[in-house]
């Protein structure tokens, strides 16, 4: 019997019968995540209903060396829920109680299956929220937001995924369920759990997670301006920043996603715009009210145009519709499309974006931009139509140069999307063999046997068990950072 | 303890010749930044180097248009906020002691009282450069805000107290100086108004950025307690626009005068010992410590309290019932109590005591520092869960026990 063979008998005996899954068509449906052009057909699905169940189906992982994928609601974008054909995808969607809620506290604990929108659901009657926001936050859950350590348009203010997690149960890979972090801050001992977050389930599966519940702001303002083109609006995204403001969230598109925007949910965007600028305020009401105005005139200063606060919670809503759907909304505009995610310092902005729209010309590919312009984190959505020969192929090709100009500009290949599969080969661009091989050796402290979603994040597995590589490091000078 | 070996290594490449070295030679090595808190820990149980990293003290690059800084271990907060207030710019990172550096106060995770708005300081690090202690030379992060590239080695370095690599540089988030600040003070002589009034500013929307306690130690036996209590303070502090912060200012004033303060004040400088360690205030001259890991026995004992909030009233009672003084960002739940000069058995049954009352509201008592009689009676890290997780990192980064041993919990 093979080594599944032989996890998938364990597991009948330990978990209920409907929370198996051998049938290969119903396997079929967990082939992809968000990232539907890398398919593999799992060896097993399980569902677990409980932390022990999770802790026994990886334990038998674990005895028996099967690789094993942890995924949530399957809306990652880097292909790091890409089941292993070998192994066990673990779906945490029936861990989805939220087990406590303590306004008091700040604090709510969760099962990793809980949608990321209903965890500010729940804190909503009592004037809190949780402040991570991906876009897909009404289907995304907690587990995926930490393997991911997921950001949103608010993270420039508010911080990402890892500012707002203090503790969480762990399923190791060797099967034992442990304890990381401390409902409090400043847990004693290393910092584990801040390394597990954003770490693609490469170090085991969460099963409870403790987050920070963040107070609603006493106002929320959001201004919508139109803009030429995307220098203009850059402009005015350096000049708010320079002015000491602090935004809740700074959103551009261009006139490419704007289109497609438009197409798809009727934001009501202005018409002409060749790029808009969403700003958000929030905060205690005189404060909102004074920065708006320094907004509103720095906007207009960098020559914006039909300049339009949002009057009520629906019209806000509207104006974040645009900005929320524009990657599903590229599907109106072009059968196919590359979400891309990269990140440059804020101050190379226009410049990078000069280099894309040359890349695009030159080309022939047509590639749309929407961003989180107060972090410098770019969604550009390279367009292509897979049926016509040869233009996925320039896509790809120009979907990394993208990510080329990124590093070149001394920015990230990923700045939320995370590396999974699909960006594993673009790591070394940032990092040398020493920097993966040091990272690694966390890995190899949790996960030895590298059954844990392998296959993600590094391009060269590290063998735990070696004698160190005789790397060069008496002649390498120290390397830092630019 | 003394150390054989001083090396005070000029820049980045001679960290990495010298743990070359003392890995040849199987020396046992303790990073040192300025020495504010090297006495923090448990005494190293060897010791044959001390790595003296004052002379990488440079700010590599402040790139103000993106809110970043490059900057070397060594470099002291103050002097880097000196630097980066010409800027209209600020490091979210408090100086818990003159003289503390950048590196230190990664190294010991320490965080003031900005950390209740801006989050503490593993929130602030964006990057990191370091020698593992074979001398390999090794990045996380990098220097933009957003990225999610690899593992996060930096949150693993903040608070692993030297035990697991040296770091050579280190890249922060920045944030804008606020054009106006207020700093609004209500004396409290004890717990039952201070617990409230905190409660109080925590719960309204007013966005604080720091809510502190300051609670100097009851006098020493319970006759007294009632005649004179030295006077402590609730500091709330709001930041922001001129106009905004005027009116936050006078709205905060009102709340705690509506929780029970009777005189507060509304000052635009802080109080002196903001942000400070309760070990500074009367030692100043400690800036210039010996290089030497001994503890003192002119040290208070030193304890880290954590908590959620609910658990504040509890906390500070059981925390005065055994005659500490407590500062910190109460609201965020971290408070750092010293013990004045007292016998083990009585800092043993307080420390008990704290323990119980955190761990009910999901925190921590840890023994920061303190006169080395205590710290052979009593256990300083406390209990820590997934130590053995803690203990295979460590053998990954360090498997001859050679940087910091035995400082750390569980003997790391």
């Amino acid at each position: 019997m093979d080594a599944l063979a032989a996890v998938t008998s364990r597991v009948r005996t330990l978990l209920p019968d409907h929370a198996v899954i051998t049938d290969r068509a119903r396997l079929r449906t967990y082939e992809c995540d968000g990232l539907t052009h890398h398919r593999v057909v799992p060896g097993l699905v399980v569902l677990p209903e409980t932390a022990d169940q999770v802790a026994a189906v990886v334990a038998e992982c674990a005895r028996h060396q099967v690789p094993f994928v942890a995924r949530g609601s399957g809306t990652g974008l880097s292909g790091g829920a890409l089941p292993h054909a070998a192994g066990v995808l673990i779906v945490t969607s029936r861990l989805r109680r939220i087990l406590a809620v303590r306004p008091e506290d700040e604090r709510a604990v969760v099962e990793p299956g809980v949608i990321n929108l209903d965890v500010s659901r729940a804190a909503a009657p009592y004037g809190y929220h949780y402040a991570p926001d991906p876009s897909s936050r009404q289907v995304c859950s907690i587990g995926g937001n930490l393997a991911e350590n997921s950001g949103g348009a608010h993270c420039l203010k508010y911080g990402f995924t890892a500012c707002h997690v203090l503790a969480a149960d762990l399923v190791t890979p060797d099967g034992d369920l442990v304890t990381l972090g401390t409902e409090a801050p400043d847990a004693p001992g290393y910092d584990l759990l801040g390394t597990v977050i954003g770490a693609e389930g490469t170090l085991g599966v969460v099963t409870s997670v403790t987050v920070r519940l963040t107070r609603d702001p006493e106002a929320v303002t959001t201004l919508l301006a139109a803009f030429a083109g995307t220098d203009d609006a850059g402009a005015a995204t350096s000049a708010i920043i320079a002015a000491g403001i602090v935004p809740a969230a700074v959103e551009m598109m261009d006139a490419l996603a704007i289109e497609a925007a438009e197409a798809a949910v009727a934001c009501g965007y202005p018409a002409g715009a060749g790029a808009v600028l969403i700003v958000e305020l929030d905060g205690p009401a005189a404060d909102v009210a004074a920065e708006l105005s320094v907004v509103t005139r720095l906007c207009t200063d960098a020559g914006g145009f039909a300049l339009r606060v949002a009057a009520d919670d629906a019209e806000r809503e509207l104006i974040w519709k645009g900005r929320r759907s524009a990657f599903a909304a590229v599907g109106r505009i072009s059968p196919d499309y590359i979400v891309q995610d990269g990140v440059i310092p804020r101050t190379a902005l226009p410049e990078v974006l000069r280099a894309i729209a040359t890349l695009s010309a030159d080309s022939g590919v047509r590639v749309a931009n929407v961003f989180h312009a107060g972090d410098g984190n770019l969604h550009p959505l390279v367009l292509f139509d897979a049926a016509v020969p040869g233009q996925e192929q320039r896509a790809e090709e120009v979907s990394g140069a993208i990510l080329d100009l990124c590093v070149t500009h001394g920015g990230s290949i990923t700045g939320e999307h995370g590396v999974g599969v699909d960006k594993a080969r673009y790591l070394p661009r940032m990092f040398t063999d020493h920097d993966l091989d040091t990272m690694q050796l966390v890995r190899c402290a949790f996960d030895p046997a590298g059954i844990a979603n392998p296959g993600k994040i590094f391009p060269t597995p590290r063998l735990c068990g070696e004698v160190p590589r005789k790397h060069h490091a008496a002649t390498e000078p120290a390397r830092d950072i630019f | 303890m003394r150390a054989s070996f001083v090396a005070r290594p000029a820049d980045a490449a001679q960290v990495a010749d010298v743990l070359r070295v003392a890995a040849a030679h199987d020396l046992a090595v303790v990073p040192r930044g300025n020495g504010t808190r090297l006495d923090w820990g448990l005494p190293p149980s060897r010791l044959d180097l001390i790595l003296d990293l004052s002379a990488l003290d440079r700010i590599v690059d402040h790139a103000a248009g993106d809110l970043v800084l490059v900057a070397e271990p060594g470099a002291r907060i103050a002097d880097v906020q000196r630097h980066l207030a010409a800027a209209g710019q600020r490091l979210a990172v408090d100086a818990p002691a003159p003289g503390a550096t950048l590196g230190g106060t990664v190294a010991t995770g320490h965080s003031g009282p900005s950390r209740l708005l801006a989050g503490p300081i593993k929130d602030q690090i964006i990057g990191i450069s370091l020698v593992r202690p074979d001398g390999t030379p090794a990045i996380s992060g990098g220097r933009v805000v957003k990225n999610v590239a690899g593992y996060d080695l930096a949150r693993l370095m903040c608070g692993s107290y030297g035990t697991l690599a040296v770091f050579t540089r280190l890249i922060f988030r920045l944030r804008p100086l606020p054009a106006a600040r207020a700093f609004i003070t209500a004396p409290v002589l004890g717990p039952s108004l201070a617990t409230p009034l905190i409660e109080a500013v925590a719960t309204a929307r007013l966005a604080p950025s720091a809510v502190e306690l300051d609670l100097p130690a009851p006098p020493p036996d319970d006759a007294a307690r009632s005649v004179a209590c030295p006077q402590g303070a609730v500091v709330v502090l709001v930041e922001g626009s001129p106009g905004g912060v005027a009116g936050r200012a006078s709205a905060v004033r009102e709340l705690l005068q509506k929780t029970g303060a009777e005189e507060v004040h509304v000052r635009a400088e802080s109080p002196p010992w903001w942000g400070a360690l309760p070990q500074w205030d009367a030692k100043p001259q400690r800036d210039a410590k010996p290089r030497s890991a001994e503890p003192s026995a002119d040290d208070d004992t030193l304890l880290r309290l954590t908590f959620v909030r609910s658990g504040l009233p509890e906390v500070l009672s059981t925390a005065r019932d055994h005659g500490a003084a407590l500062r910190g960002a109460a609201a965020a739940g971290v408070l750092t109590a010293a013990l004045p000069h007292a016998a083990p058995d009585r800092v043993a049954l307080a420390l008990a005591a704290l323990r119980t009352v955190c761990a009910r509201y999901g925190g921590t008592a840890v023994v920061l520092n303190a006169p080395p009689e205590i710290r052979s009676a009593v256990d300083m890290w406390g209990p820590i869960p997934a130590l053995d997780l803690m203990r295979r990192v460590k053998q990954q980064f360090d498997p001859s026990h050679r940087l910091s041993p035995g400082r750390f919990v569980g003997g790391l």
